[in-house]
């Protein structure tokens, strides 16, 4: 019998020829690109342009409809609703990229490490890793709040701790699969060190699963900005933020409930976008998982 | 972290309780140290923050005095542990009232609360997961399957704030948050704690419901559910009776995280409906500089989701046998 050509290839191995040919079909990856795209070009924009100052109090045009002035019209002090949203992206994408980066960071470092080290060290890890699961986000932000006082720091902080253990599970159960695999146990009888493996075999081989837990851990800080800004915790006036936007008006849902529409309605784009490119990467990465999807 | 393995049958259920148990008791012991170190040392010292930055020294020790912030760290924290295990949580600075009492006062609207939620988000989720898989990759699956995404994406604060716009404010069927205890009755309470609890439900509903819907697919394939059909069970007597029943561990498993979820979750909700439960406790007090209330709501929430996250690992044993003491 002829070898039959088996076109799987190892989870986490670089993209496959014809990669973007696939992607281009896949409509998650599609549309969650095109929606994460927005997030960071309205974020980017907003530093060269916004179509009224974000910061500009005007009473005469407060609570206004939306218009050709105003696209999605003014708040309670008349400033631009649409401008703040654009502004506000950048609080949402900087809560993201520092609380992931602390995150994927420090979680990888310890999950490889307790993938290299197994034993006592894994033992540890684990357990803190365990143990630090009894602080949702929010909990933490609020302890931290209560100590430090409210701010986007603190936030963001607050975030990237509770993204540690996270990152570290991932990290140690995707490298316990490939040291059990026979390149590993090559490079070993090679007498390559704990180290090297890690950094030359393990790390490459696990990115995959790293990346596409990176898009969704950031749709999550997304969304613990939100809530925490929403609180008044986070993001502090007079830098615009969609959850701080959301509280305002809810106090207003009388007078002007678009409002409180538009600036959930952002959130929930950027967090769906993020969710549908961390799918269809994940699809796309490993091919055998799509299947059973 | 759990495994399976073929063996491990062999091995006393007691064993697995004990180790498990232990477990609990040192993540409890190691929460209560991290709260209690953030909580009191990090800030300096609490009647400082209480009394505010232009506070005179003599008062502030006079305070520290009455507060017992005076003694070394260590009797602080055996104090406080002993007044935990024996219900006495000490005064709260702003109410003057007990903790214990206040906490008690607002668990009374958070735990069912949560409990309500999670009763919605369960039954929302199978009934979504369960129909989906019935109709893999057709276009009930698809249209379900994308609605879970955009629940996902939904920041319940915001669908809560939705909810009022809709019910409170446009049908006025509800009131727009508030509660006025079970005094009034099971069914008024329970009507102000529904739009809360809908609104932390659907988001967690929308995970889960993907969670089962994966699981139950997972299962479809196996040999004894094509002997079911074979036999002439019907197709839904096979899902609803056969294989969701084995494609509940997946299932129960994310149900103990989301419970803490949930719980989290209604700090943020319950700010949203103006509820007196535990969040709000929580802000009152942050608000206030009320730092024993803090310190104790924190620690009973994190308790809570460590005793859920003990429950669903000790359940998880007792629904497969095959998971070893060695691996807990």
């Amino acid at each position: 019998m002829s070898a039959v050509p088996i076109d799987i290839p190892a989870p986490g191995a670089p993209p496959a020829p014809g990669f973007w040919r696939r992607a281009m079909r896949h409509p998650s990856f599609v549309i969650g690109a095109v929606l994460t795209l927005l997030l960071l070009l309205s974020a980017a924009l907003s530093y060269v342009w916004t179509p009224w100052s974000p910061y500009e109090i005007n009473l005469a045009d407060k609570l206004q409809a939306p218009s050709a002035a105003h696209w999605l019209g003014t708040d309670a002090y008349g400033r631009d609703v649409a401008s703040l949203l654009l502004v506000g992206a950048r609080s949402s994408i900087l809560v993201g990229v520092i609380a992931v980066g602390i995150g994927v960071t420090l979680g990888t470092a310890l999950g490889l490490l307790a993938a290299a080290r197994r034993g006592w060290v894994e033992e540890g890890i684990m357990r803190l890793a365990d143990f630090s699961l009894a602080f949702p986000a929010i909990l933490s932000a609020i302890m931290m709040t209560a100590v430090f006082g409210a701010g986007i720091v603190n936030a963001i902080v607050a975030i990237g701790i509770y993204n540690i253990p996270i990152f570290a599970r991932i990290a140690r159960a995707s490298a316990n699969a490939i040291w059990s695999r026979e390149y590993v146990a090559a490079a070993r009888a090679c007498g390559k060190g704990g180290l090297s493996i890690t950094l030359q075999h393990v790390l490459p081989n696990i990115s995959a699963v790293l990346i596409v837990q990176i898009t969704i851990r950031f749709a999550i800080a997304i969304l613990a900005e939100a809530a925490l800004s929403y609180l008044g915790l986070g993001t502090q006036p007079p830098q615009p933020s969609w959850g701080r936007m959301l509280a305002e008006a809810q106090t207003l849902m009388f007078q002007a409930p678009l409002l409180a529409v538009f600036p959930g309605l952002t959130i929930a784009l950027a967090v769906l976008g993020l969710n549908l490119l961390g799918d269809g990467l994940r699809d796309l990465f490993d091919p055998r998982l799509a299947r059973n999807r | 972290m759990l495994r399976l393995s073929g063996y491990a049958a062999a091995r006393p259920m007691s064993l697995f309780l004990f180790k498990r148990i232990l477990t609990l008791i040192a993540t409890l012991i190691g929460a209560s140290v991290i709260i209690f170190g953030v909580l009191e040392v990090l800030p300096g010292n609490a009647a400082q923050l209480l009394m505010g930055a232009d506070a005179s020294p003599e008062a502030v020790a006079a305070l520290a005095t009455k507060l017992g912030l005076d003694q070394p760290l260590w009797t602080r924290y055996w104090h406080w542990i002993g007044g935990l295990l024996s219900g006495n949580l000490g005064d709260s600075y702003a109410y003057g009232s007990p903790v214990i009492d206040l906490i008690l006062e607002r668990l009374a609207l958070t735990v069912p609360l949560a409990l309500l939620a999670m009763a919605l988000t369960t039954v929302l989720a199978l009934l979504v997961g369960v129909t989906a898989a019935a109709r893999h990759n057709k276009l009930g699956d698809v249209g379900l399957m994308g609605l879970t995404q955009v629940g996902i994406a939904i920041p319940n604060f915001w669908f809560a704030i939705l909810l009022i716009l809709l019910f409170s404010v446009k049908l006025q069927w509800f009131s727009a948050g508030g509660f006025d205890g079970w005094s009034e009755g099971v069914l008024p309470g329970l009507k102000a704690l529904l739009l809360p609890a809908l609104s932390l439900a659907v988001v967690q509903a929308a995970i889960l419901a993907r969670i089962t819907r994966s699981a139950v697919l997972e299962v479809m394939r196996e040999d004894f559910v094509r002997t079911a059909r074979a036999k002439g069970v019907s197709q839904r007597a096979v899902l609803w009776r056969h294989v969701l029943r084995n494609a509940m561990i997946p299932v129960i498993t994310v149900m103990g995280l989301q419970f803490a979820e949930l719980l989290a979750g209604t700090i943020v909700v319950e700010n949203v409906f103006y509820l007196p439960g535990l969040g709000k406790l929580i802000f009152q007090s942050i608000a206030n500089r009320d730092l024993i209330v803090v310190r104790n709501c924190v620690m009973l929430l994190a308790a809570m989701v460590v005793i859920v996250n003990f429950v669903v690992d000790v359940l998880y044993a007792v629904i497969d046998p095959r998971i070893k003491a060695s691996d807990i």
